[in-house]
């Protein structure tokens, strides 16, 4: 379980370093005044737009689709230091590659799936189930592996020291679940829809309201850490996060789908979103094709 | 299996800023007990293009035991202090310094060269990325790896880690620029190697 929020814990984080596009200025108790310095959204809508179009101009001329963010894309200023400037070297994976850590039960507690019993009373905002399947490429349900998440609470804010602008914390929500998926590859969380989030990549910057997934697969070259999207958002196109990913069809991946059928009367609202890892590179024994419960190993 | 659908797998998007009170979590680097028989420090420092520390990012190491054995044992994030479960995660701190506990793992086949594979996540940085870090020792074995062989000597060596004194390893990244880590696609010239 997530540790029980108190002001002792938050304040001991170890990641204390400033931090340029999130400065830590004494927290500002009103609407920040007008940086001069800082770049509009115009501007770097208009840097989006010219990466976007140029990208639809390849595509014309017959490049290959983009299926993965951009490690280079200046409009989210923090990547201008720390993307590689080589292509990354292929490689063929070898044996400790083309398995994955093996978590369980014994990791992961039940209750870790649902984000609105972390403390004494419930948590403010909308009530939602986030809930699907990981899949690998080819298509496997990836059985008994580990699906972590973190989010901001329904104010936009997220429980770390860093994160000093003036929305609420709760009390009674932290945004930390974990849980492991079924044979099925299935796995769903309780929580509360995130609000948007102000960051100061530029002047007057929001974040679309978004879920950290972190999800392992069967194989370590499956590994990834992404983030999930609600439908309909008036914020993606303002987003250098979510447009590093210049490809439209790309980008809907990471965007749920809204589920009345599975919605709970006077409850909660029910979303959909299905994770594709890559493909196995790892000829499966039978059991594993089969779908392993993910305990038990030895 | 036979004719397997093929989909397109989801993107992925940086760690962002705030992972810190979610990743981390009770002895994530301590693949086993410090001091522990066998144990050795691993350590190392995350550099962004303008050679300063990255005080956010955070490592993953998954690994073959002493002997070279791929554990397959549940346990990594709830450790019992006996099992060794391969797996370890360290958020750097404000200096950029990730540190493990764990061990040097054996060759997984008959001379073949011992190495880690990581996987780096951080703040401005869009996706993960994945490297290997080779023990120093078996220069033959090293001379053999498919992987290094590919590479010109000056990039290979940014896959090598230096022994220390201690009997432990000292590895640093540099996501960009002069001695610009080697970083791992392994999907082929695909789509998914267009990602750059």
């Amino acid at each position: 379980m997530p540790e029980e929020f108190n002001l002792e814990t938050y304040n001991a984080d170890p990641l204390t370093e400033d931090v340029s596009d999130a400065a830590t200025e004494a927290a500002p108790k009103t609407y920040a005044p007008l940086d001069a310095a800082a770049e509009s959204q115009a501007d770097l809508s208009a840097e989006m737009k010219a990466l976007g179009d140029a990208y639809a101009q390849a595509l014309r001329n017959g490049a290959p689709a983009e299926i993965q963010p951009r490690l280079d894309y200046a409009p989210y200023r923090s990547s201008v230091l720390r993307h590689p400037t080589k292509d990354l070297h292929h490689a063929d994976p070898e044996t400790i590659e083309l398995h994955s850590p093996a978590f369980g039960h014994m990791d992961v507690h039940a209750l870790e799936a649902d984000l609105t019993i972390q403390h004494g009373g419930e948590p403010l905002g909308e009530r939602i189930v986030v809930s699907g399947r990981v899949l690998d490429g080819d298509g496997r349900p990836v059985a008994g592996q580990l699906v972590e998440i973190w989010q901001a609470n329904s104010a936009g804010r997220y429980i770390h020291k860093r994160d000093q602008h003036p929305a609420p914390l709760d009390p009674n929500f932290t945004g930390v679940g974990r849980c492991i998926t079924g044979a099925d590859g299935s796995y769903s969380f309780t929580t509360i829809k995130p609000g948007a989030y102000p960051w100061k990549n530029h002047l007057n910057a929001w974040r679309p309201a978004h879920i950290h997934f972190s999800l392992f697969g069967q194989e370590f070259t499956q590994r990834i850490v992404t983030q999930m999207y609600f439908p309909g958002d008036q914020l993606f196109p303002l987003d250098p996060i979510y447009q590093s990913i210049v490809d439209r069809d790309a980008r809907d991946r990471l965007v749920a789908t809204y589920n009345h059928e599975q919605t709970q009367p006077e409850w909660a609202l029910a979303y959909n979103w299905d994770i594709v890892l890559t493909g196995s590179k790892r000829t499966w024994t039978e059991n594993e094709a089969l779908g392993a419960e993910g305990d038990d190993h030895e | 299996m036979s004719n397997p659908t093929k989909l397109i797998p989801t993107p992925g998007q940086t760690v962002g800023p705030f992972y810190g009170y979610a990743l981390p979590y009770a002895k994530d680097r301590e693949l086993l007990a410090p001091g522990s028989p066998g144990s050795i420090r691993l350590q190392g420092t995350v550099y962004d293009g303008a050679g300063h520390p990255i005080p956010d990012a955070i490592l993953e190491i998954w690994q073959a035991d002493a002997d070279g054995k791929v554990p397959n044992r549940t346990g990594s994030l709830v450790r019992d202090g006996y099992t060794f479960t391969g797996f370890g995660r360290s958020a750097v701190g404000n200096t950029g310094v990730f540190t493990f506990t764990t061990v040097n793992p054996g060759p997984t086949e008959e001379g073949a060269a011992p190495f880690i594979a990581v996987a780096v996540f951080a703040r401005g940085l869009m996706n993960r990325l994945f490297t290997r870090i080779y023990l120093p020792e078996d220069e033959a074995a090293l001379a053999a790896d498919p992987l290094l062989r590919s590479l010109d000597p000056e990039r290979r060596r940014t896959l090598i880690a230096r022994r220390d004194a201690d009997g432990g390893l000292t590895w640093d990244i540099r996501l960009q620029g002069e001695g610009e880590t080697v970083f791992l696609d392994f999907e082929g010239a695909g789509p998914e190697g267009a990602s750059k």
